[in-house]
């Protein structure tokens, strides 16, 4: 397993004073090419102004800046990293400002949100940041005192010396520290002496979210600018004839401009657009590859019989496993495509000037909206501009750029700053989704009921891997065949909240609860069987901590009262993905005959908690996602187009639909790992393995709702 | 495109937009208050909800030609300086994760809260199932809620 603790990467800061005084700390995120660190002159500043990156500034007054150079999405990064940096600093919270970061690849490194990657990318870069501002400030409070550095001590922005009863503020000091040459190494704090990290610091946006100011991409405005939407075709089809004359008579509506397979309608403000799209007539016709999902079922059933599948990881001999096996089971698995459907629709502002171009919007990958903008336009991306906005969600979709050159497109066209709008209708019709995917799983049981064999093969369209081959339980298993087979098909995909786990981990935790009762063992003593399997004589490589693995299925059990409660149904589900892990247990209860929801008990190890309540945010927000879109979520193709368009036929978790969630972390003391998707994972499975230890119905589709095994059960969701 | 007057938030307005504009459009595209959101148009979701005499309203679907002389009100308006009750409890317990659909919520809760000051949770979980998040801060709009009746 790698090693998380460290980084081999070397960050070099830059530090200096500036005409308008203060301390600034200038983070380099990429090692390569890095001048030596250095104090600079304060002309040397200003001459490099336009490309130093004051990461971190404190001013004369003790006003302490922070920049947050990754998009913020709801995963609270914005306040999160700011607080690493703030608490080797010992800074007074109070003091702290946030400020998001433009795009800038000379300072940032991974300016992204994604993958859950961004707090174990950024704690050491944070946390030195922090603690080399504190060495300099400390410096030269010494020098100032004329006491020895280790005498002095700091709290709260302020700096003391015990034995004179003397003491300085940071903003006192920070003129003379940003005239000294930075360590070359820092001590970093021992995490028990955390003051910030792993307190409830509240959102730094509250006030602002809470007021209505401008915040998001939707939100901005230029003087001047224009509005637009895009007319989309639906997947496999191309332009056949389009009528505008409709369209173009709305009051408020300057153009409609045809290009590629689009139409964009071009007005004053956002309503015209969208009657006009509706008067909008285009015929479509087919390009060869028009798709309905009854194809899509037909193909993935196929498909799993192919003789083309990817071996992925094959241990041992699965052939002589599943011939010498006392017990084979199978089963098969499928999900439909799901829609993102974050609350703030796509939209993004651009401004084509010539050879330059402004984009400002919500934007989970700035660099490859610069990137893409620069290949359609053809000109350097140094000549790009990207300004983040805050997301008002993302969930993977705003990974694509799609939406952001649909603003490029038409302001180059119109020859002026243009915002792009997408309906929630073009959000769920023209959107990059989560792959449908159909598995099928095999395992081998001797007579003693030990999982001898195991198989899995996963059929995906256009899911790229639709495995995950080194995860639980590879490893554990000594014959095993993982297959892979990739469908291309017209309907686009893309990274969907934990990207491939967030099906996977339903199917397998599901299918390990068939294999559990069948080989007649307890579930979470079949799966703690298989990591012991896994510790003591592992199979292959082993891509997950197994005593990590043991350690949150163990308090989940126990804090979940596992099997002790004969009038309590509980279904038991673990998965590791995005370097977390997250044991889930569902708790069902039958009344009057009626299965009734009540709790999900959760306990996850991310190693080191920063903010309390934004991992309990991720951990249940996560949970509530996958619980809802495995009971609800469904996206119906008919002839290249969804059937679900809006909210009222796509069906998202509401306020009485959520059960109690207990959240609890298991202490690892490892560095903090990402939290913004391995708390959903688990949780379809944790349901439909309860579901069937109180009915007996297996669950083996998503969504819930849509399986006949389901439409009776009747299953209440209550809390309290 | 037709006149109208109009009372936001204590204030006077007059806009010039076609009879079928919603009122989401007016305040967000006319005049500038766009703290009132844009999520599905179709009064689905709750993003957009404003308060029409004191009434939770969605108006993403609400005409500027039925608004007449009643008084709107907007997250912008909801109290001077973010301070009510609402607004307080959302902070205390630090509801939000990407944010865009509170303001709604609020301008739900702060409605159902002046009519139901002593809400029982089930009755909190009615009046909130209106409201999508899907983010999923339902426990902590709950708990927000359950906490301004208390503070109110």
């Amino acid at each position: 397993m790698a090693d998380i603790t460290k980084t081999n990467r070397r960050d070099f800061l830059k530090i200096a004073a500036t005409a308008t005084g203060g301390l600034f700390i200038g983070f380099y995120w990429s090692s390569c090419d890095s001048p030596k660190m250095k104090v600079l002159s304060t002309e040397e500043v200003l001459s490099k102004a336009h490309n130093f990156n004051s990461f971190l500034s404190i001013s004369p007054d003790g006003d302490v800046v922070i920049y947050s150079p990754n998009p913020e999405l709801g995963q609270n990064i914005k306040t999160s990293f700011p607080m690493v940096v703030a608490e080797e600093l010992d800074a007074d919270w109070s003091k702290v400002r946030v400020l998001q970061a433009p795009l800038d690849n000379d300072k940032f490194d991974r300016q992204l949100t994604g993958g859950s990657g961004a707090m174990p990318h950024s704690w050491e870069r944070l946390r030195k940041a922090g603690a080399t501002a504190r060495h300099l400030l400390l410096t030269a409070a010494a020098n100032q005192l004329e006491v020895d550095m280790a005498s002095l001590s700091t709290e709260k922005g302020m700096i003391y010396h015990k034995a004179s009863g003397k003491k300085l503020t940071y903003g006192e000091v920070v003129m003379a520290a940003s005239e000294l040459e930075a360590p070359e190494e820092v001590l970093l704090k021992d995490p028990k002496d955390f003051t910030i990290i792993g307190t409830p610091i509240k959102n730094v946006d509250n006030d602002d979210m809470f007021t209505g100011k401008p915040l998001f991409g939707l939100d901005f405005y230029r003087e001047g600018m224009l509005h637009a939407m895009i007319q989309r075709p639906p997947f496999g089809m191309k332009i056949k004839s389009v009528d505008d004359a409709s369209a173009r008579s709305v009051s408020g509506v300057t153009d409609v401009i045809q290009y590629d397979n689009f139409v964009a309608i071009v007005g004053t403000s956002t309503w015209p657009l969208m009657k006009a799209k509706r008067r909008l007539k285009v015929e479509y016709e087919s390009d060869g590859n028009v798709e309905s999902t009854f194809d899509h079922d037909k193909i993935m059933k196929e498909l799993l019989d192919s003789k083309d599948a990817r071996v992925m990881r094959q241990d041992g001999n699965v052939d002589e496993a599943f011939k010498n096996a006392a017990k084979v089971i199978t089963s098969e698995y499928q999900c439909p495509f799901l829609p993102h459907a974050p609350m703030e629709p796509m939209n993004f502002f651009a401004h084509v000037k010539g050879e330059e171009v402004e984009l400002i919007g919500p934007t989970q990958t700035p660099d490859a909206a610069r990137m893409q903008t620069a290949q359609l336009l053809g000109i350097p991306k140094e000549n790009i501009t990207v300004d983040i906005t805050r997301l008002g969600g993302g969930f993977g979709r705003r990974l694509r750029a799609d939406y952001v050159l649909d603003a490029v497109e038409v302001s180059r066209r119109v020859n002026a700053p243009v915002k792009v709008t997408w309906t929630r209708e073009d959000d769920m019709t023209g959107g990059a989704y989560r792959p449908a995917v159909r598995y099928r799983f095999s395992a081998a049981l001797d007579a003693a009921g030990n999982m001898i064999g195991f198989k899995l093969r996963g059929v995906g369209l256009n899911a790229g891997n639709s495995v995950r081959q080194d995860n639980f339980p590879s490893g554990a298993v000594p014959n095993l065949l993982i297959e892979n087979i990739n469908y291309n098909s017209s309907v686009t995909t893309n990274a969907w909240r934990a990207p491939i786990t967030n099906f996977l981990a339903y199917a397998e935790q599901s299918f390990l609860d068939e294999v559990a009762l069948e080989a007649q063992k307890d579930p979470v003593k079949f799966r703690l069987d298989l990591l012991e399997q896994a510790k003591s004589s592992p199979t292959g490589s082993v891509n997950y901590d197994v005593d990590r693995m043991i350690g949150v299925i163990k308090d989940a059990a126990e804090r979940s009262n596992w099997g002790k409660d004969s009038n309590v149904k509980q279904g038991f589900s673990v998965y590791f993905s995005h370097r977390s892990y997250v044991a889930q247990v569902a708790n069902i209860e039958m009344i009057n005959n009626q299965p009734v929801l009540k709790k999900i008990v959760a306990s996850t190890d991310c190693g080191i908690v920063v903010n309390p309540t934004g991992a309990n945010h991720q951990v249940r927000g996560g949970i509530v996602d996958g619980m809802g879109h495995a009971m609800f979520g469904n996206l119906v193709f008919e002839n290249g187009l969804p059937k679900q368009k809006n909210f009222d036929s796509y069906r998202l978790i509401r306020m009485k639909e959520v059960p109690e969630i207990d959240v609890n972390y298991v202490d690892s003391g490892y560095d903090p790992t990402g939290l913004g998707e391995p708390a959903l994972p688990p949780t379809g499975g944790a349901i439909a393995n309860a579901i069937f230890a109180a009915t007996g119905r297996r669950l083996r589709s998503q969504p819930f709702i849509e399986q006949k095994e389901f439409s009776d059960l009747n299953l209440e969701i209550r809390r309290g | 495109m037709a006149n109208y007057n109009l009372r936001i938030n204590g204030k006077n307005y007059e806009v010039d937009v076609e009879d079928d504009t919603p009122l989401l459009w007016v305040l967000r595209d006319h005049l500038g208050l766009v703290g009132t959101k844009y999520s599905c148009g179709i009064a689905q979701c709750g993003a957009c909800t404003v308060h029409i005499n004191g009434e939770a309203t969605f108006s993403c679907t609400m005409p500027i030609s039925s608004v007449g002389t009643d008084k709107v009100t907007t997250i912008e308006g909801l109290s001077d300086n973010g301070d009510h009750p609402v607004q307080k409890a959302w902070k205390e317990v630090d509801v939000a994760q990407c944010g865009y659909c509170q303001a709604g919520q609020i301008m739900n809760a702060a409605a159902f809260l002046k009519k139901n000051p002593k809400p029982s949770l089930e009755e909190i979980d009615n009046a909130m199932n209106r409201n999508i998040c899907r983010c999923g801060t339902y426990h902590k709009i709950r708990e927000a809620v359950a906490l301004a009746a208390k503070t109110k």
